[in-house]
């Protein structure tokens, strides 16, 4: 094998990537925060709403979670600009992340939604609470605890593979800065190579952060492995 | 010279000694039994004896040569001269009965298979399941699994047989069936360690019994010496509370 | 709307499909052989994973990182990260067989873990008994452990597998001829992007979702003692 590695100029440029790691978690917090807020109003209805609402949801994630996220954003991308809306790369990749997120957790929070007893609910109702009562008061704080393990390591697969998507439309998050910097200097194996530490490094301080904000909030003992 | 001598085996769980200087002989052909009460550290023994809780200290010798439990080819050795059954039996699920019975004698001892199927067959008559030579043991009861298990260790040709607690997990009407197995057993001639509750089953069975307690041996006597007059106060104490049921 | 309408025609042409078909037989190979591979391979490195005493510590921990470290790397990378590694060494191999690489890595890090629990699932006391009959760790875990870890490692990594499907959309990126490949083939062609993708989202659509039904079947005839007893009757024969 010939090939010489120069990671001097990847040290020179590591200012452009972390400024792609930092657009990489602005990206990855946001579709994580929209997608949450789908999965909850999903999984409520899910769970509350009459039948011609549930099927919808239903639809939408199944259809959603069969087919690849990546195709998603292609449609987003190529395809509205066709009935007049344009945009922007970031912009596509954020709005096919939330919704690709979104059928996710309406999953993981449904599987939450359903580990809550009925008396529980209808001591709720009993006492008067409305639906949204009902979520707030009695299923929220119930299942916070046990689904957290499985919403946080949600939140790490959007960072990780999620945002790195964007790439391939060209948006400057962590992976696409690399290859912008690649093809410049074709220092491919450099750049790569160090933009896989730094997302192994990312998404440690990402568990730990999660695990300890669990330990705090829910008393949960997350694990970080 | 002793056919096994167990000389100030001392044993750890982590932190926790388990074993704090056991003490015992046995010669060819005998039954030694191992009794005391919960937490005595009987089963203890018999595991560092087949080398799955280590020996942190003492020695363990048979025939007169001690084992080395830190080399991996002296442990090997050593289970190979004995052979253990389990409380829970631990028959291999994913596997019938004669498969559970042949496979190490086939695969580690390599002898020929022809001869260890007509051996296995031979000992299931012995234990009394000649029928149940393809069941799977999750198709038998307790006290069939236990007998099975009992013709796998024969079928190792061990020159010492381990029992650790053999009929405590099973229902009472299943017990005897097991028993009797190892009457016979006795009665031919077989070198036994005996970890047991069955003290009427003891009393009759065994030439030696040692009482155990906290990890060390408290006393050693024949079986009716032991029952009727123990001369120490512990062992006084558990006999006791035993004949009194 | 009256663009896709027109363009209808032109679009479903025996030949469009054809190659669609193709593709997507594409996509399918290439996840069948790299996972299939991959769990193979997951498997060894359990096995060395559990590996015992202390000289083996550097052995463990490497396993252990790998499966840490590839988990948290973005597929995407991973496909370049061999592209370019492998073309450094040879510049003849085929894309397919360098996306099949990147699969195969990628599917190791997840499918160990699936392994791993489905071994640490088999009661310890098995292990023990043949521990005694002086049976080799090699053949303890084959004829043992693994026989019984079946049904609680089979129904996750076909859900893997499964799922992976969609995931290999990433190597269009390195152009490998799947089918999201031959979507931006025909967009660049001036195909709406609306009529194309959405016909590409459906067959991976068609694709994975009987599939992953077939998967969820799997695991429910797979879970009840009566399953297991079905599974060791075929193992049996």
């Amino acid at each position: 094998m010939n090939y010489k590695f120069q990671y001097g100029i990847v040290w020179e440029n590591f200012g452009a990537l972390l400024e792609g790691a930092w657009l990489t978690f602005q990206l990855g917090v946001l579709a994580f925060a929209g997608g949450l807020l789908i999965g909850l109003v999903g999984a409520s209805i899910k769970s509350f709403a009459p039948q011609p609402f549930r099927f919808l949801v239903d639809s939408y994630v199944v259809f959603i979670t069969n087919t690849p996220a990546l195709i998603q954003i292609y449609f987003l991308y190529f395809g509205l600009p066709e009935i007049g809306i344009r945009w922007s790369s970031e912009a596509c990749v954020l709005i096919g992340l939330i919704l690709n997120a979104g059928a996710y957790l309406t999953l993981i929070l449904r599987a939450g939604f359903l580990s809550v007893r009925r008396p529980e609910l209808e001591a709720g109702i009993t006492i008067g609470m409305s639906v949204l009562q009902q979520i707030r008061y009695i299923v929220v704080p119930h299942i916070a605890k046990s689904i957290y393990p499985a919403v946080a390591n949600f939140f790490i697969v959007i960072l990780v593979m999620g945002t790195s998507i964007g790439a391939v439309i060209g948006v400057d998050e962590l992976t696409g800065t690399a290859i912008n910097l690649s093809t410049i200097n074709y220092r491919w194996l450099e750049y790569f190579s160090v933009i896989a530490v730094m997302y192994v490094v990312l998404t440690f301080v990402a568990s730990i952060g999660l695990a300890l904000f669990g330990r705090w909030a829910f008393r949960v003992k997350a694990r970080i492995f | 010279m002793p056919h096994l001598a167990v000389n100030d085996v001392r044993a750890k769980y982590g932190a926790l000694e388990v074993l704090k200087g056991v003490n015992f002989t046995m010669e060819k052909g005998e039954v030694v039994a191992l009794v005391g009460p919960s937490g005595s550290g009987k089963s203890t023994v018999l595991r560092t004896l087949v080398g799955l809780t280590p020996a942190t200290s003492g020695t363990v010798e048979i025939h007169g040569r001690a084992i080395d439990f830190k080399n991996s080819g002296a442990v090997r050795a050593a289970r190979d001269q004995m052979a253990i059954v389990f409380q829970q039996y631990n028959l291999f699920q994913n596997m019938d009965v004669l498969r559970n019975i042949t496979l190490a004698p086939i695969k580690i001892k390599r002898r020929r298979a022809a001869e260890v199927m007509s051996e296995a067959e031979k000992l299931l008559e012995m234990v009394g399941l000649s029928e149940k030579v393809h069941a799977f043991p999750d198709e038998l009861s307790g006290g069939q699994q236990q007998r099975v298990a009992i013709a796998r260790a024969l079928a190792l040709n061990p020159e010492i047989l381990l029992l650790d607690e053999v009929t405590s997990a099973l229902d009472p009407e299943l017990v005897n069936e097991v028993l009797d197995t190892i009457r016979r057993l006795a009665a031919e001639g077989m070198s036994m360690i005996i970890v047991s509750h069955e003290m009427a089953f003891v009393r009759e069975v065994a030439d030696h019994v040692v009482f155990m307690d906290e990890g060390e041996v408290i006393e050693i006597g024949p079986p009716d010496k032991m029952f009727g007059a123990p001369k120490s106060a512990r062992a006084r104490d558990f006999f006791g509370k035993i004949i009194r049921h | 709307m009256d663009r896709i309408i027109e363009q209808l025609p032109r679009f479903f042409t025996s030949g469009n499909m054809t190659l669609l078909l193709e593709s997507a037989g594409l996509t399918l190979a290439m996840t069948l052989v790299g996972c299939l591979i991959g769990f193979f391979l997951a498997f060894v490195l359990v096995y060395l994973r559990q590996t015992p005493g202390l000289w083996a510590l550097p052995l463990r921990l490497i396993c252990i990182s790998y499966v840490e470290v590839f988990r948290r790397i973005p597929f995407l990378v991973v496909i370049y990260l061999v592209l370019f590694f492998i073309q450094t060494i040879s510049t003849d191999a085929s894309l397919f067989t360098i996306a099949v690489i990147a699969i195969c890595i990628y599917s190791i890090a997840y499918t160990a873990d699936i392994i791993r629990g489905g071994l640490e699932s088999v009661p310890h006391t098995q292990i023990e008994a043949a521990q005694t009959m002086n049976l080799s760790r090699l053949r303890t875990t084959v004829t043992i452990v693994l026989p019984q870890a079946w049904p609680v490692i089979v129904p996750p990594a076909i859900a893997f597998a499964v799922s992976f499907i969609k995931d290999t959309a990433l190597v269009s990126q390195i152009g490998v001829f799947e089918l999201t490949f031959r979507g931006k083939e025909l967009n660049n062609q001036g195909y709406s992007g609306i009529l194309v993708f959405g016909t590409i989202a459906m067959c991976y659509f068609l694709i994975s979702f009987p599939l992953s039904m077939l998967g969820q079947y799997l695991e429910k005839r797979l879970a009840t003692p009566r399953g297991e007893r079905r599974a060791r009757k075929i193992r049996r024969a």
